[in-house]
């Protein structure tokens, strides 16, 4: 059953003060839209749909990617094109950019912004485990002002996070110290296009003589929302990547993750694979430091 | 249309349009339903195969997954703005040349994603095809014959987007 556009109020003030006001006049009652790729399948399959909806496309304040003082700074209503179309990001976050090549399709891609990506809060979201691995920090804003948080602390739960009802997410902020890291990132859905995780992880680690010295993991779909795996990463930071360690770490993973059975996938399949790309990872972070 | 509702202004193939319609509602049903425009077609509603493909100020959009509030101001193009007085594009003469179209329903959207493809990348490879192509569907053709009509199209492209430039003005 299609939902009825009828039944919706939808503005657009056009400018980020004037959405601010909004949401903070009565906290909870406006929910924000950017593309549309997600509040508007969920709209067209007649689920659940905010009523009151304030538009956040085309607000030139949220659609920026700049590059300052150590940091690239990506505004929430940047596109997933526009991430592919950065040459920083190309150059400083590799995996960045990659997952924003397989977000959806083209038609997606040009519409979906980052924002709506992440306060979505998907288990399966695409950018996120990249983000985790890069350390990103999240800029949240509203009338009383803005603060920042690491990106790690954000969701809170099933398709929960941080955020105060009169805040509106403003930009992810990510720390250009990773040149150094080994990194990586794979998805595994049902095609190359289109398909939503099965189960993804990325990883950013440093070899210092034989021994990992810095290891950051995050996987989607092998909890309720994306997440770093610090039991994972605990059971190889300090050791040297042999088969025991590989084990180990198998072992600590498949002990830590908490995927569910869907429509998409099973639990077992989730962490059966997620383990193998763990696996993949380290074995090509011992071949490439020789 | 309905008093009740304001007024959102865009323009559609060059020409500019007004509707009265609720913010909410699809571009895809404006097009069709409210401005006649029924080349664009909807196939599952809900972005996954690019029946609705239109361009939105240069981008590819999903026209089922846009509320025309956020078209206001925009420059849209449909599948019926490819053919200059009657001539048809670069693109649909390949189509039609290469047995790129069967049933249709997925056609008008195909070109869309072709023509956008294109229009960033004039000489595209085949991966390069297959990608600008992934979010459309075909479940007649087995896309062979689409791919062949966009590599077809793409040797002569460029002497049209010259003829459509020279036409606009």
């Amino acid at each position: 059953m299609r939902g009825n556009p009828e039944a919706h109020a939808m503005v657009a003030p056009g400018t980020l003060r004037a959405v601010l006001e909004l949401l903070a006049d009565v906290p909870g009652e406006w929910t924000p839209i950017a593309g549309g790729t997600e509040l508007m399948v969920a709209h067209a399959a007649g689920r659940p749909c905010a009523a009151k909806l304030v538009s956040l496309w085309g607000i030139p304040e949220l659609r920026f990617i700049h590059s300052i003082a150590g940091y690239i700074s990506i505004g929430a209503g940047a596109t997933f094109r526009d991430l592919r179309a950065h040459v920083g990001i190309a150059k400083h976050l590799p995996l960045v950019a990659k997952a924003a090549s397989w977000i959806g399709s083209i038609a997606n891609q040009s519409r979906a912004t980052v924002g709506g990506n992440l306060v979505n809060g998907s288990p399966a979201a695409d950018s996120s485990p990249a983000f985790l691995v890069y350390d990103a920090e999240i800029e949240l804003v509203s009338v009383r002002g803005s603060r920042r948080i690491p990106y790690s602390d954000f969701h809170t739960g099933y398709k929960r996070n941080a955020m105060a009802p009169d805040e509106l997410l403003y930009a992810v902020h990510i720390p250009l110290r990773f040149a150094r890291h080994r990194q990586y990132l794979r998805k595994v859905g049902t095609r190359r296009a289109m398909a939503i995780s099965k189960v993804a992880l990325a990883a950013t680690a440093i070899l210092d003589e034989g021994s990992v010295s810095e290891i950051r993991l995050a996987a989607a779909s092998l909890a309720a929302f994306p997440a770093r795996l610090y039991q994972t990463e605990a059971a190889l930071l300090g050791r040297s990547i042999d088969a025991r360690t590989i084990e180990a770490a198998r072992e600590a993973m498949l002990a830590e993750a908490k995927p569910i059975d869907d429509i998409r996938s099973t639990a077992e399949y989730r962490r059966r694979v997620g383990v193998n790309l763990l696996e993949e990872f380290l074995l090509q972070l011992r071949l490439e430091a020789g | 249309m309905s008093d009740r509702h304001g007024t959102i202004r865009f323009c559609v193939n060059g020409e500019n349009r007004a509707v009265q319609v609720p913010p909410m509602r699809r571009l895809l049903d404006v097009l069709r339903e409210d401005l006649h425009l029924t080349g664009t077609k909807e196939g599952c509603g809900e972005g996954e195969c690019g029946s609705c493909s239109v361009r939105m100020n240069g981008e590819l959009v999903n026209s089922c997954l846009v509320p025309v509030l956020q078209t206001e101001g925009a420059d849209i193009q449909t599948v019926e703005g490819l053919a200059i007085s009657g001539a048809l594009h670069p693109l649909q003469h390949a189509f039609l040349d290469c047995g790129g179209a069967q049933c249709g329903i997925c056609t008008p959207g195909m070109l869309m994603a072709a023509t956008q493809l294109l229009s960033i990348n004039p000489r595209p490879n085949m991966a390069e095809i297959r990608e600008g192509l992934a979010g459309n569907l075909c479940r007649c053709t087995g896309f062979k014959r689409i791919f062949d009509s966009v590599i077809a199209a793409a040797a002569v492209s460029q002497d049209h987007s010259t003829e459509q430039a020279a036409h606009a003005r």
